[in-house]
């Protein structure tokens, strides 16, 4: 059935064919399964990354897993367990796109801006109050924005755990950004 | 009149369309009402603010809950394919939407059947799709911010968080993501960029840059991208020209930004109530007035 994943090969898209001997992704049923698999597996000790699919399985705000295709049963075997059974293990045969890795920092004096992709956070340095979620297009950054903002830090849900979308993924980079550099 | 199809992010909120109004800081839509935070709540109420302000079309609205999980918005694009048709707009806007493209080309199909065909205005999560689906061309606006223009420009991404280092690293050279937007076919007839210095474009060049005035802290607050959005709705629905309505969205943004004097800690409902004032700053400068 995804026989056509092979199919093609994008030569445009940023490689990690070194690194991906071996290596097989998980296709899951939206993102918010592949955000709640990746932090069980994470958390269980595997070596796993999330990435973008390849084109012929994309369809707008994708995420895959990466990971080290000979341990492919004990992983599908831990996700069943926790009832977010892949619905397809697939062998990389094609590059998978790489999610965005840089961040920028806006120092405004008084309160501080990260920016990861296409989403920005921005906190108050006296208390680590987030003041403001900005950018983003997906549906769960308003609701976000909503959850997070007037909480610090410290005591706020993290994005992870709330988000949904590819949007969410990268405010939880923002996040994590802020987090190191406030030394939390 | 115009329309405007988006999200609130609210689970329980059920598909509602309808005549939209404001009674202080709430939307008031098909006897719902809507706090005005961020998202297409603020392009609503930017968009109701300005046509009132200046005696514009009335808007419509089609909204759904979604926080993100896409149930809500498919649910809105399925009611948008069966009925779009027995709509008339003008102008009409779509926000944010879980990005899918095969509901989006569903919904793009619906629009052709429309008479008149709509001016189409794509933002946030649909304009994701309407790129990645490779009917940009098919749009007469998009209105990206800059790290959303680099993904425009990227070819290869199907999101902003797939955006190559190497594109995403052109932050301060925005023309050059705009030439590469067109060449790949990734932009609509004209682009509306957001940031530091507004862009304003189309396949043959930059048309006007708005750089004036500045507010640093604008960047930071959440909804600031929606506004904007929601005065070019409305002024090109008022009936300005293409490339003016987008200039003066521009400028009517900026001004927005001097009279609330922000903070990054400003909230975006703060900053719409400013509207009424920055248009009456803007339109004394410019010569062209009202258009008939």
């Amino acid at each position: 059935m995804f026989g056509f994943l092979k199919k093609k090969k994008s030569e445009s898209m940023t490689t990690n064919s070194a690194a991906s001997v071996g290596r097989g992704f998980l296709v899951f049923e939206n993102t918010s399964e592949v955000i709640q698999a990746e932090n069980l597996l994470a958390g269980s000790g595997w070596t796993v990354r999330v990435m973008g699919p390849p084109p012929e399985i994309q369809t707008g705000c994708d995420l895959v897993i990466e990971f080290p295709l000979i341990e492919e049963l004990n992983i599908v075997r831990e996700l069943e367990n926790a009832h977010i059974p892949p619905i397809q293990v697939v062998p990389v045969t094609a590059p998978l796109l790489t999610p965005v890795n840089l961040f920028h920092t806006t120092d405004f004096g008084l309160y501080l801006m990260v920016r990861a992709a296409n989403m920005k956070i921005t906190i108050d340095k006296k208390d680590l109050r987030i003041v403001n979620i900005s950018g983003g297009g997906c549906p769960d950054v308003p609701y976000l924005a909503r959850e997070m903002v007037g909480k610090t830090l410290m005591d706020v849900p993290q994005p992870r755990t709330l988000g949904h979308t590819l949007c969410g993924y990268a405010l939880e980079l923002a996040y994590q950004e802020l987090c190191k550099q406030c030394s939390l | 009149m115009l329309a405007v199809v988006g999200t609130v992010p609210d689970p329980e909120f059920p598909l509602i369309h309808g005549r939209v109004d404001m009674e202080g800081d709430q939307l008031l839509i098909s006897g719902h009402r809507v706090p005005v935070h961020r998202g297409t709540p603020a392009l609503l109420a930017s968009a109701v603010r300005i046509s009132r302000t200046i005696g514009g079309p009335e808007l419509y609205a089609f909204l759904v809950g979604d926080i993100g999980k896409g149930d809500g918005s498919r649910r809105l694009y399925q009611f948008l394919t069966q009925n779009l048709s027995r709509f008339s707009f003008e102008v009409m806007t779509f926000h944010y939407l879980q990005p899918d493209v095969d509901w989006h080309n569903r919904v793009l199909f619906a629009i052709e059947t429309m008479k008149p065909r709509p001016v189409l205005i794509a933002d946030a999560g649909f304009m994701y799709a309407a790129k990645m689906s490779g009917q940009a061309a098919m749009y007469d606006y998009f209105t990206p911010d800059v790290g959303e223009l680099a993904f425009l420009a990227d070819e290869s991404a199907p999101h902003p968080f797939y955006t190559r280092g190497f594109i995403l690293h052109q932050d301060n050279k925005a023309p050059d993501l705009i030439r590469r937007a067109y060449q790949n076919r990734n932009a609509a007839g004209y682009l509306l960029v957001k940031g530091k210095t507004d862009y304003i474009a189309c396949e043959t060049g930059i048309i006007e840059t708005v750089d004036y005035p500045s507010c640093n802290a604008m960047e930071a607050i959440g909804g600031t991208g929606d506004t904007i959005t929601g005065l070019l709705t409305v002024l090109r629905g008022a009936g300005f020209g293409p490339a003016e309505s987008a200039i003066l969205a521009a400028k009517v943004n900026r001004w927005i930004g001097r009279y609330a004097d922000p903070t990054p800690a400003t909230q975006v409902s703060e900053l719409i109530d400013k509207i009424p004032q920055a248009w009456s700053t803007v339109s004394e400068m410019e010569p062209s007035g009202l258009p008939d």
